[in-house]
């Protein structure tokens, strides 16, 4: 389990803290979405709930992280490492960039983490056939793809097998069928026990895979609930948030004064 | 990951080894021939065992190229100790001394460019960072010293992109020296401050992937070496405290 309790977190410099008295708790195998509107504090969610901020980052935080209930506090950034991963939007960035071959950057973390080499190239092999790339183990990551590199990236996390993901908008760059590959892994993951926070703009998606959905407004807690009731919800859209196809199709065909889908309806086919 | 020839998959460390030694034995050796001899035996030999002669010819020609041409105008012209006049050009005089010293300079120049070209050409980063992680150097001294290398065609990609967006936008690029250089101050900026920005991200990626972790990596593969390559490495290192011995006591009088 994944904790944040009550967290205020100031980037160093800023004149006001960008997250305010944020608590949200994720379960061992439950998928968390993560939406707002640009500037509300989504990213700077992930760092925290990662670890990041302010270990790397700077700043200051009040509030605690705690996995399974033990303040993450005392912890070094590569003690965290093994226990909460996180992915970026940017795929360039979050690639080592000195890895000749995706198999070599996809291990890149167990290496890091000194595993037994059969671990790390059972994890590696594992990783890479989650999200399909098997073919690409021998290419340079430098020359793929902005979606392909995504996936590699994202295959470098599932590598170090942490028991919490924090993924920033992890399919940015992706197409239709390379986010149904990530969202097939992570609910793979999910399965195996995982908890997952996911700050994505993709309401479709989110409807897909989570059970819960938290909207943060102006860096604080808007709405926080059931994936289907908050995504449904008619406040979503004043926070900048677009909800899923189904629920703009049904508001469309309520305007244009067509029968509405009744809850049940609704809640089919945002489960996809 | 085996390299396409037997000079290519030698271990990185053994070609660091020729590439030094053959630097230093070409400044020992001086005069003509001994260079024009290491560049046969050390150079060329194992450049067409690797089938990378013209590449490297070129390759070294490029890198040598501005070096040579201002050694042979210096000593050509201004040799101090040249008295036999091959030509004149105004008040300036070609001397037959000024030429023998350009090309016993040329010669080493050559053998020392051959020398670091081959190792170039033979010897990806990756493969010589692998080699000295795995006998001991620190994995973040190795991961700068091969970022810093990979990250020169990166940035040359960023500049190319930037340059395509800033020329869609009406920026030009093309036509005078100045209006090429007054072209290259928009693009400075967005790459180097994008660069820059980069950084951060990546080192956060780089800190939740455990790299800061104190300690040993494991690594996935490591370039092999022998007991022929430990001695090949031993015999190239001892020969540079030999030649010095040798040119000290006079040896070496003869050739050249």
């Amino acid at each position: 389990m994944l904790t944040l309790e009550s967290v205020t977190y100031r980037y160093a410099g800023a004149p006001r803290a960008s997250l305010h008295e944020v608590s949200i708790e994720l379960r061992d195998g439950e998928v968390v979405g993560l939406v707002g509107a640009s500037e509300s504090g989504k990213t700077t969610v992930c760092l925290v709930a990662s670890g990041l901020a302010p270990r790397s980052v700077g700043g200051t935080l009040t509030g605690r992280l705690l996995l399974d209930g033990v303040d993450a506090a005392p912890l070094a950034m590569y003690q965290l490492a093994a226990r909460v991963g996180i992915a970026f939007a940017s795929p360039a960035t979050q690639l080592s960039g000195v890895a000749g071959t995706v198999y070599e950057e996809v291990a890149f973390g167990p290496m890091n983490l000194g595993l037994p080499l059969p671990e790390v190239i059972e994890r590696t092999d594992a990783a890479l056939a989650s999200l399909r790339i098997e073919a690409l183990a021998a290419r340079d990551p430098a020359r793929l793809s902005g979606g392909q590199q995504q996936l590699v990236a994202i295959a470098g996390l599932l590598a170090l097998r942490p028991a919490h993901l924090v993924l920033d908008e992890p399919t940015a760059q992706l197409d239709p069928a390379g986010t149904a590959m990530v969202a097939q892994a992570l609910a793979s993951l999910a399965g195996n026990g995982a908890s997952i926070l996911v700050a994505e703009q993709k309401t479709d998606l989110l409807a897909e895979i989570c059970s819960r959905v938290v909207v943060l407004d102006a860096g604080g807690l808007a709405l926080d609930g059931p994936a289907l009731e908050v995504l449904a919800d008619p406040r979503l859209e004043e926070l900048g948030v677009a909800p899923p196809s189904p629920v703009r199709l049904d508001r469309a065909a309520h305007a244009a004064g067509l029968p509405a889908a009744t809850q049940g309806q609704l809640a089919e086919a945002l489960a996809g | 990951m085996p390299g396409p020839s037997a000079v290519h998959r030698l271990n990185p460390l053994t070609k660091a080894a020729l590439a030094a030694a053959s630097t230093a034995l070409a400044i020992l050796l001086g005069g003509i021939w001994g260079p024009a001899l290491l560049v046969a035996v050390a150079v060329l030999l194992p450049a067409f065992l690797a089938r990378i002669v013209w590449r490297l010819l070129r390759t070294a020609l490029l890198l040598s190229l501005p070096i040579a041409i201002s050694v042979l105008v210096v000593n050509l012209f201004f040799y101090p100790a040249g008295k036999q006049v091959l030509f004149a050009l105004g008040p300036i005089r070609a001397t037959a001394e000024g030429l023998g010293f350009a090309l016993e300079t040329l010669a080493r120049i050559g053998a020392i460019s051959g020398a670091i070209t081959l190792f170039y050409l033979t010897t990806p980063p990756g493969e010589l960072v692998l080699d000295l992680e795995r006998r001991g150097v620190s994995p973040r001294v190795a991961f700068v010293a091969l970022a810093s290398v990979q990250t020169v065609p990166a940035m040359v990609e960023r500049a190319v992109t930037i340059t395509a967006a800033q020329r869609a936008r009406g920026l030009d690029t093309e036509g005078s020296i100045w209006r090429r250089v007054r072209g290259v101050l928009p693009l400075a900026g967005p790459v180097l401050l994008g660069s820059i920005g980069e950084v951060e991200e990546r080192s956060m990626a780089l800190e939740a992937r455990g790299f800061t972790r104190p300690g040993r990596r494991t690594l996935l593969w490591w370039p092999q070496d022998s007991d022929r390559q430990r001695l090949a490495r031993w015999l190239l290192v001892l020969s540079v405290p030999l030649l010095i011995v040798a040119r000290a006591a006079g040896w070496l009088e003869g050739l050249g």
